[in-house]
């Protein structure tokens, strides 16, 4: 029982992380969420335990995040992805002062305290343009495959400039570029830099403070990594676990519950709150 | 009377008799509209309502009619109508209910609002003016537009405010000769010293109930609760049954502040907030809760300072120079409801000491530029000022296809997480450092 969960439930992809006593990665997965998103929670938590070798009885407590946190239904809490990302990000680096979160739909700046107190964050509202999904359509427009999409980008001198701001209207202006003769690897460094320069805003707008720990989904595309870099002028944190940043801060969070981490600081009373909060909500 | 009985009483009264008032005061509008009488339109900010009132004009806040079709859910039904004519979904919200309104012939879920006879406004905000166009064109009345001349803030007008006293005083005579002209009737100074005296009376109540929530637990939400509040000061300005109501809320205030009752309990207070902006009316009661189940008090608002008609200022007519009194009034009022919307930093700051808040809750809306602008600095030297977590989130006041309650639980959720590791925090510091005793 010394074990401790986090599922990650995304817009596009559900991860979920399975740490021992000591705080370590014993098991992980990620899946695509799908349309049930019951189904992708409980899917995911299988594969993790499967991979640290263990039985859902060895884990004390789990904790839900993301979009389909109170989808987690074998969840013993929830608690937001901003709080977890920060948490996750603090473990990771600790010396992190600020998170970037680039997710499927959402991308979040996060001023963090040490420790992984969540002082400010800023996020994109209403619209996708900074985000994943917007990637992702640039990607079908081009009928290229995602994972190509860094590594071609990276190829690019001469970056056109994508000026629309809908992610649905950046995919007609992606083909327009095409089009007039322009080529695929200048068109996709175009689209990194316009997605960039939105989460650059986003960080402005919380303050950017050294160091800053890049999170979630797009960290694994290393053009995007590279044209971030150049804009906040230094070398972001990155690691290969940067994808279930989340669900690590949200398993962290889970072990503290359980009595077994080291660090109680703050999560406690956050994750009871939170629990309460929702309790209350269901019941309103 | 027992402690029991006066808490059962009171308690709950001041929205009983608030809605009972707005609801009698939009019965009384819809009396209009069947009989054809004259009626006024103002606005919020600047409304004149105290020398409408010596004509014994109905008021009519077209501001109020169009956030009422939100509240009770219909607001796309009018938004829609006014698009299908051309407007923009860029719009303000309120605007186009307006419109719609309008060409339904006066048609509102809380009775029928009479057509104007003239309407009155001041430059508070850019979209009045375009607004009254409107009207204008559709019924032909005078359009009596008050030019306020602006300050870059409240305590840097210097020298220039008797000079822009005067030249509002001005434009105030020339209004009362349109007001007779439409009317048919003279005007009477020693009514309006009634109406402003009642004013006054009101305004005394309305800072001593903000003052009550300065103490703790705070004993009404002000967005939920403040915003009963505001349709009352509003609508029953310079009434008699508006400082009757006032009165007694006061008591019911003081009553809560003695008994330790909060909008959350006898005692009960988690965190205290501050709203920045307008409410989301589309899903009003859900967007209330969406803080209160976390145990969030908003324990004062900017809409309670900018839509209360300067209500909240330190100031009060002369009865013995009431035309100049009232140009003074309206040059402070606006300017104080532009200041607490576009330079509302030291106003918030202010409050964050005197409320001992520990959050600000900035709620920029798409449909109205004017209350939203700015938000983003305010917030950045509210944060560089003083140790609060400020959440910033984004709906509309009007238009529900911009309201994502999931986006917006997510953010709040998250806010009140922050919230409360950081009390955690600070309560471990608190423990750790050595007494002085």
């Amino acid at each position: 029982m010394n074990y401790a969960a986090g599922v990650d439930v995304g817009s596009t992809q559900t991860k979920a992380v399975v740490i021992d006593g000591a705080g370590h990665i014993v098991g992980r997965s990620l899946i695509a969420t799908g349309a049930n998103v019951v189904l992708a929670a409980g899917d995911a938590f299988s594969a993790a335990l499967e991979e640290a070798g263990l039985a859902e009885a060895d884990v004390g407590f789990v904790i839900g995040t993301g979009y389909g946190r109170y989808k987690v239904e074998f969840g013993d809490a929830q608690i937001t992805e901003i709080v977890c990302h920060a948490r996750g990000a603090a473990q990771m680096f600790p010396d992190t002062q600020t998170v970037l979160d680039m997710g499927g739909q959402d991308t979040k700046a996060i001023r963090i305290a040490p420790g992984g107190d969540v002082l400010d964050f800023c996020m994109n509202d209403k619209c996708a343009a900074g985000t994943g999904r917007f990637l992702q359509s640039a990607a079908a427009a081009l009928e290229i495959d995602l994972s190509d999409l860094g590594p071609t980008a990276l190829r690019g001198t001469r970056p056109v400039t994508i000026s629309t701001t809908c992610t649905v209207f950046a995919e007609s202006e992606v083909l327009s570029w095409l089009a007039r003769g322009k080529k695929l690897e200048d068109i996709l460094l175009g689209v990194h830099k316009s997605i960039a320069s939105r989460s650059f805003g986003l960080l402005k707008r919380v303050g950017i403070e050294s160091e800053i720990t890049f999170s979630g989904g797009v960290t694994r595309n290393k053009a995007m990594v590279e044209v971030l870099n150049e804009m906040v002028g230094g070398k972001m944190n990155v690691s290969e676990e940067s994808h279930f940043m989340g669900a690590l801060g949200a398993a962290l969070f889970a072990l503290e519950r359980i009595g077994s981490g080291a660090n109680t600081a703050s999560p406690d009373a956050a994750a009871t709150s939170a629990d309460a909060g929702a309790a209350k909500g269901a019941a309103a | 009377m027992s402690q029991a009985v006066a808490t059962e009483e009171l308690i709950g009264r001041g929205n009983r008799d608030g809605k009972r008032l707005f609801q009698e005061w939009f019965a009384g509008l819809s009396d209009t509209a069947a009989s054809g009488g004259q009626s006024a339109y103002v606005f919020v900010m600047g409304s004149l309502c105290e020398l409408l009132r010596t004509f014994d004009l109905p008021i009519v806040f077209p501001e109020i009619n169009s956030l009422q079709t939100a509240v009770r859910k219909v607001s796309d039904e009018y938004l829609n109508l006014a698009e299908d004519h051309g407007f923009s979904p860029d719009v303000c919200g309120y605007v186009k209910a307006d419109y719609a309104l309008q060409v339904r012939g006066g048609e509102h879920p809380m009775g029928r609002v009479p057509a104007p006879s003239v309407a009155v406004l001041t430059n508070a905000c850019s979209t009045y003016i375009k607004w009254a166009e409107i009207w204008e064109r559709m019924y032909d009345i005078p359009i009596c537009t008050i030019d306020v001349p602006g300050a870059r803030r409240q305590d840097d007008v210097g020298d220039y405010l008797q000079r822009d006293i005067d030249y509002v005083e001005h434009q105030l005579r020339e209004l009362i000769q349109t007001l007779e002209e439409v009317t048919g009737r003279a005007f009477d100074i020693d009514r309006l010293r009634e109406v402003l005296d009642r004013t006054n009376d009101m305004g005394r109540s309305w800072r001593r109930m903000m003052a009550i929530n300065q103490g703790s637990p705070a004993v009404y939400d002000a967005m939920l609760d403040g915003t009963i509040y505001l349709g009352v000061a509003n609508a029953l300005r310079g009434t008699p049954e508006g400082v009757a109501y006032f009165r007694d809320l006061v008591k019911e205030m003081e009553h809560k502040a003695a008994q330790g009752i909060s909008p959350h309990g006898v005692g009960v207070e988690e965190h205290r907030l501050i709203f920045v902006g307008v409410p989301c009316y589309p899903i009003f009661r859900r967007f209330y809760e969406l803080f209160s189940d976390w145990g969030g008090t908003f324990v004062s608002s900017t809409y309670m300072w900018f839509a209360s008609g300067g209500l909240h200022l330190d100031f009060e007519y002369d009865l013995t120079r009431p035309l100049e009194s009232l140009a003074e009034g309206l040059v402070r009022g606006v300017r104080a409801a532009t200041d607490a919307m576009l330079f509302q930093d030291k106003a918030l700051i202010e409050a964050i000491d005197a409320y001992g808040a520990e959050g600000v809750v900035y709620h920029p809306v798409k449909s109205c530029r004017t209350v939203s602008t700015n938000l983003a600095d305010s917030r950045r030297v509210v944060l560089e000022s003083r140790d609060v977590l400020c959440l910033h989130i984004e709906s509309d006041m009007m238009d529900k296809r911009v309201v994502s309650e999931a986006q917006l639980k997510n953010r709040i959720d998250a806010f009140f997480e922050g919230l409360k590791s950081r009390k955690l925090r600070l309560d471990h510091s608190a423990a750790a450092t050595p007494s002085a005793h």
